[in-house]
């Protein structure tokens, strides 16, 4: 397993003093949407081009860049240009920037920085943010790491520039857990993998064998709870990343799926079938008597914790077809929220606690969409023959889902930001499914 | 083997009525593949199949599987009597068991599905039940949308994908 090692930060340590705090210019966006930066983020500097079993650092200084960029461009907030087209930069201008240069391309806001080989088996990337008008520096951080996590500092890069110009908590330094699917459609191979929040460092975690379905990290990465069918029905387990081992979160002749970690980390929340009758359950993660939290005829499952963890949306066909519903994490005081005509389903309530996404279904599309937790202020955020199962940036202001096509099936693995704009697929070696984000890394 | 079955189907698939939404009968239906889902079914032999095995099972009766409505369970006449068919021979075998897996289409999202498929099993399993046969003989398994049979994305292909399929356990 990568396991991060020796990340620090020393933040105003790096080239001299830090300078008086800036004022932002433009204006950051809001749930609509309209304006956003224009950052300048030409390739890294190096003090030497050297080699490192990363790559040489010059080269390391360009893809960087092109991190910084990519990360930049999911969300609604910049509009990054670079590294592509642009010149590299002189170590002397990452502290004294060429602003007028940088102006005259009509940029904003500028990214300055450069990899060092520390001659020590680390590197440092050194991180700056600019207001090219104000001539003034916004961030400066350097990030030293072991050659395998120099993407992580790049990620940490852009989620300290995202985080100064939007005000929004960062998101970019995180993983994705998700179904990654192969094979003919009426027999589809579905494995468990794992990859950062962009789609690099994949990793196949099971191997085909018995269908994996609908996976969640726990909030702190250790393990992963997801249902697996290894003995012939749907079980939830939950995977030891370090041993490779699991275990059945609890032992029923019944099928459980639909799992959700509470957001302490302490408790399971799964649907079990019983008798045909789907409905929510608790189960402590260490083992123990499940707690039946709804108790109707109907399917309850879908089942999401608040971040608070003390309420938890779900879906239910009790009213004739699948809605959303919320309640008190003790089950009490259930109440539908979705009134808008068609089905809903996949509720999942963001970590900022203020929206649920979920799957609208209707018109011939199934469409990923938003509302409050009141049920109020619905908008669709895609529009596709089949978009299902959204899960929430961990600062709430992204999304990832997937898109099955019509007919053949295939599934692949898509983002939006959450005001809708910057749809994009997100690149995996083979079909992918059922994403499932984990939280900012440390 | 699986293949064949497969293009099987899809052939007969393409000869069902088109854009047909009602349930598709079994006699639409050709023989159900042997041995789905790893059962190893007996091999016929020139005398027939071996008397008890999934062979014979499949030999014996109306048709493995029923069909149902979009995201309904309801188990209708036409069902019964392909039931029916299953329990007089699980009534010549006592000694057998079944398994009945519970499918959905693709046009629903996969949790719900999951309890979908749950649902259907679970209607069919009821219904041999009340014909007599014991209910610790039948379990049950939901596939929700992982195993579709038809593999096209039209309402005929999905109405043959809603179904309740028993298999026996050997």
């Amino acid at each position: 397993m990568r396991l991060i090692h020796g990340l620090t930060l020393f933040a105003a340590a790096l080239l001299g003093a830090a300078p008086a705090t800036a004022q932002i210019t433009g204006t950051v966006t809001d749930d609509t949407g309209s304006q956003s930066f224009t950052v300048a983020i030409p390739p890294l500097a190096t003090p030497a081009d050297v080699a490192t079993s990363a790559g040489q650092t010059g080269e390391l200084g360009r893809k960087v860049a092109e991190i910084i960029s990519n990360d930049l461009n999911a969300t609604d907030v910049f509009t990054p240009k670079g590294p592509a087209g642009l010149r590299g930069i002189a170590m002397p201008e990452v502290t004294a920037p060429a602003f007028g240069e940088w102006e005259g391309i009509g940029a904003e806001n500028l990214v300055h920085g450069f990899v060092r080989d520390n001659g020590d088996g680390t590197l440092t990337v050194g991180c700056y943010l600019y207001d090219v008008s104000l001539k003034s520096e916004m961030v400066r951080q350097g990030y030293v790491v072991g050659p395998r996590d120099w993407r992580r500092a790049a990620h940490k890069c852009a989620d300290a520039i995202y985080s100064r110009l939007s005000g929004e908590n960062p998101f970019f330094d995180s993983r994705i857990a998700y179904i990654a699917e192969t094979g003919p459609k009426g027999n589809r191979v579905k494995r468990l993998a794992i990859m950062d929040s962009d789609g690099a460092n994949h990793r196949f975690i099971t191997n085909g064998q018995a269908i994996a379905l609908t996976p969640r990290f726990s909030p702190d990465y250790k393990s992963i709870v997801y249902v697996s069918y290894i003995e012939r029905r749907a079980r939830v387990y939950i995977y030891d990343i370090a041993s490779g081992r699991q275990r059945l979160v609890t032992e029923s002749p019944n099928q459980t799926f639909s799992p959700r970690w509470s957001p302490d980390g302490k408790t399971i929340l799964y649907s079990m079938s019983v008798g045909g009758n789907t409905d929510l359950y608790t189960v402590p993660v260490t083992g123990g008597t499940p707690v039946r939290l709804t108790n109707t005829p109907a399917i309850e499952t879908g089942g999401s914790y608040s971040p608070d963890g003390s309420r938890i949306v779900f879906e239910s066909d009790r009213s004739g077809s699948q809605q959303i519903y919320v309640m008190n994490a003790d089950g009490s005081g259930q109440q539908r929220i979705s009134f808008g005509g068609g089905t809903y389903a996949t509720p999942e309530w963001s970590p900022r606690g203020n929206l649920i996404a979920f799957t609208r279904i209707g018109g011939g599309a199934f469409r990923i969409g938003v509302m409050s937790p009141s049920g109020n202020g619905e908008k669709l955020l895609t529009n596709s023959w089949q978009d299902e199962a959204p899960t929430w940036s961990p600062n709430g202001r992204v999304i990832q889902f997937f898109r099955t096509v019509q007919g053949s099936g295939k599934t692949s693995v898509m983002q939006v930001d959450v005001t809708g704009a910057k749809e994009r697929k997100i690149d995996t070696p083979v079909d992918g499914s059922d994403p499932a984000w984990g939280p900012i890394l440390p | 083997m699986k293949k064949n079955t497969t293009a099987l189907l899809l052939a007969v698939s393409l000869m069902a009525v088109a854009g047909c939404a009602k349930k598709q009968k079994p006699e639409d239906l050709p023989p159900p593949p042997v041995g789905a889902e790893g059962n190893t079914g007996a091999v016929a032999t020139p005398a027939g199949p071996t008397p008890g095995s999934q062979a014979d099972f499949v030999a014996s009766i109306t048709a493995d599987r029923i069909y149902f409505d979009t995201d309904k369970s309801d188990v209708d006449a036409e069902d019964q009597a392909t039931l029916a068919s299953q329990a007089a021979w699980l009534k010549k075998y006592p000694g057998t068991r079944v398994t009945i897996e519970g499918h959905a289409d693709e046009r629903g999202t996969r949790d719900y599905n999951i309890a979908l498929g749950a649902r259907r099993a679970n209607a069919a399993k009821n219904a041999l039940a009340a014909m007599g046969i014991d209910a610790a003989r039948i379990s049950t398994v939901s596939y929700g949308k992982e195993r579709p049979e038809a593999l096209g994305s039209t309402e005929a292909d999905w109405a043959r994908n809603r179904r309740a399929v028993t298999v026996t356990v050997q």
